[in-house]
């Protein structure tokens, strides 16, 4: 589902002298259907990168990484968009919305783009908020002014409400409760039994081990300094 | 997804006198997408919308429209007739200051009923029912029909602005700085708005602005201007965390925190 093929990354600096960074060199990833795989390294070691890549939010220097059958690294965005649509799915780390929409919408959003009729979306994120143990007094509220771990979970419920055959979680335990990150973990499995092919970063390894069954370490593709 | 693109834009050139205003533009705009167009004061994103939305009169290229009737035509080779009509119908110019695409003399609801009889609606219950209707949408009380917009706020004035030009259920909409000068609390209203619009109506839209939250809350994709040039375009979110041009890292890195 997911195919990484000797990906590189640099970042230059045009403001800053023009200093080109060398972050990621021969990156290489497989991952099927139903497969969780971690990337695993210390802090700077490019996890988010790598991650950020597959997503298309980062440009790859060179390589390339195909997502159901579509090369990210050179794809038009209108591709991009219609892939993170129906295909690829990202909880990242931070809830980005627009200010003003309520929670409800805000989780029933990605089926409503995929044009799912209303009620099922509706019902469809009520289900996900109500197991994320989000108050139903809060769900037409706008997210922007919840504490760190309520907007944390209103991410996971909308990364979470279109079964997408791949998903990038970018450290989805972080910040929880024992009750909250139990039902995070299960909705993992629940994903991996319907197919879904995931990558994942876990500080937690606790949740790494009970939910991922492979590890990549991407200080592997970090270049060495010359 | 859809194969054809709905405006094909080819080496746009217009200068003034000898300075350049924007030079050897191209882009595809497919329907349904939405594309931010950047760059600070100056920088030809402006001069650009005029000359794709008819405005301007570019020195070279090409503006392709796939029209309802007639397929592909270049409009820049339309008569005045053809382009007017293209303009109150398949296309939308939302201007940065309201009263430049309103009329401040008439009415709320004769602002909106005005589109409709000029694409030729004539029965008055119809028209009236139909402004009432889309003034509900932009979130203008019914009660405020027959006030004139010198007597509307700023961003109901915008607001208005907005359902008078989306009333003909245009296809493609232009849009300069449409949320400039506003509060910002307005300012996200109606965003929110616009983006619900969009997706309900399928519309597809050029934004000119120079807000790089406004794009990155609006537009699918994004381009860059400086001096008049192209210098990066892409999908929006990867331009914006991930800019490759010295002029984008800097704009980007330009903007306050809050």
């Amino acid at each position: 589902m997911i195919e990484i093929d000797t990906v590189s990354k640099q970042f230059t600096l045009h403001n800053q002298g023009g200093a080109v960074i060398p972050v990621m060199q021969g990156a290489r990833l497989s991952v099927a259907p139903g497969e969780c795989v971690a990337l695993t390294g210390s802090s700077g070691a490019g996890k988010s990168t790598l991650m950020r890549m597959i997503y298309g939010n980062y440009l790859a220097a060179s390589g390339r990484i195909m997502v159901g059958g579509v090369d990210v690294a050179r794809a038009e965005p209108r591709e991009i968009l219609a892939l993170r649509r129906e295909t690829l799915g990202y909880v990242s780390q931070f809830l980005r919305v627009v200010p003003r929409v309520p929670t409800i919408e805000v989780v029933a959003e990605p089926l409503l783009a995929l044009g799912r009729q209303r009620e099922e979306a509706m019902d469809r994120a009520r289900d996900l908020l109500a197991r994320l143990n989000i108050p139903e007094r809060l769900w037409s509220l706008s997210p922007t002014t919840f504490s760190g771990g309520e907007q944390q979970r209103v991410n996971i419920a909308r990364g979470f409400a279109h079964a997408y055959p791949a998903l990038l979680l970018d450290e989805p335990t972080a910040s929880l409760d024992a009750a909250n990150r139990e039902t995070v973990l299960c909705l993992i499995d629940e994903a991996k039994a319907r197919g879904a092919a995931i990558v994942g970063i876990f500080h937690d390894e606790e949740a790494r081990a009970h939910v991922c069954d492979r590890e990549i370490d991407v200080s592997v593709f970090t270049p060495k300094a010359a | 997804m859809s194969t054809t693109p709905l405006l094909q834009v080819r080496d746009i050139t217009h200068y003034y006198g000898a300075r350049i205003g924007c030079r050897d533009v191209s882009f595809d705009l497919y329907p349904g997408e939405v594309m931010g167009i950047v760059g600070e004061s100056g920088s030809g994103k402006s001069t650009l919308l005029g000359c794709l939305a008819g405005q301007l009169a570019p020195d070279a290229g090409e503006v392709l429209f796939d029209t309802r009737s007639d397929g592909l035509r270049d409009t820049l080779k339309m008569s005045e007739p053809e382009r007017r009509m293209l303009s109150r119908t398949d296309w939308a110019f939302v201007h940065q200051h309201a009263r430049d695409g309103l009329r401040m003399g008439v009415s709320a609801g004769g602002n909106v009923g005005e589109r409709l009889m000029a694409v030729g609606a004539r029965h008055y219950g119809d028209i009236r029912d139909q402004a009432v209707d889309w003034l509900g949408r932009v979130e203008i009380p019914a009660d405020r029909v027959d006030d004139r917009p010198t007597a509307f706020s700023g961003g109901m004035q915008q607001r208005l602005q907005i359902a008078r030009n989306l009333v003909t259920g245009p296809r493609l909409v232009f849009m300069d700085e449409p949320t400039g000068g506003l509060d910002v609390s307005v300012q996200a209203r109606l965003l929110d708005l616009l983006r619900g619009l969009v997706r309900e109506m399928g519309l597809s839209a050029i934004i000119v602005t120079h807000d790089l939250a406004v794009v990155r809350l609006l537009a699918d994709r994004l381009m860059v201007m400086k001096d008049g040039h192209v210098v990066e375009t892409g999908l929006t979110d990867q331009v914006l965390d991930d800019p490759q041009h010295g002029y984008t890292q800097l704009l980007v890195s330009s903007v306050l925190q809050v």
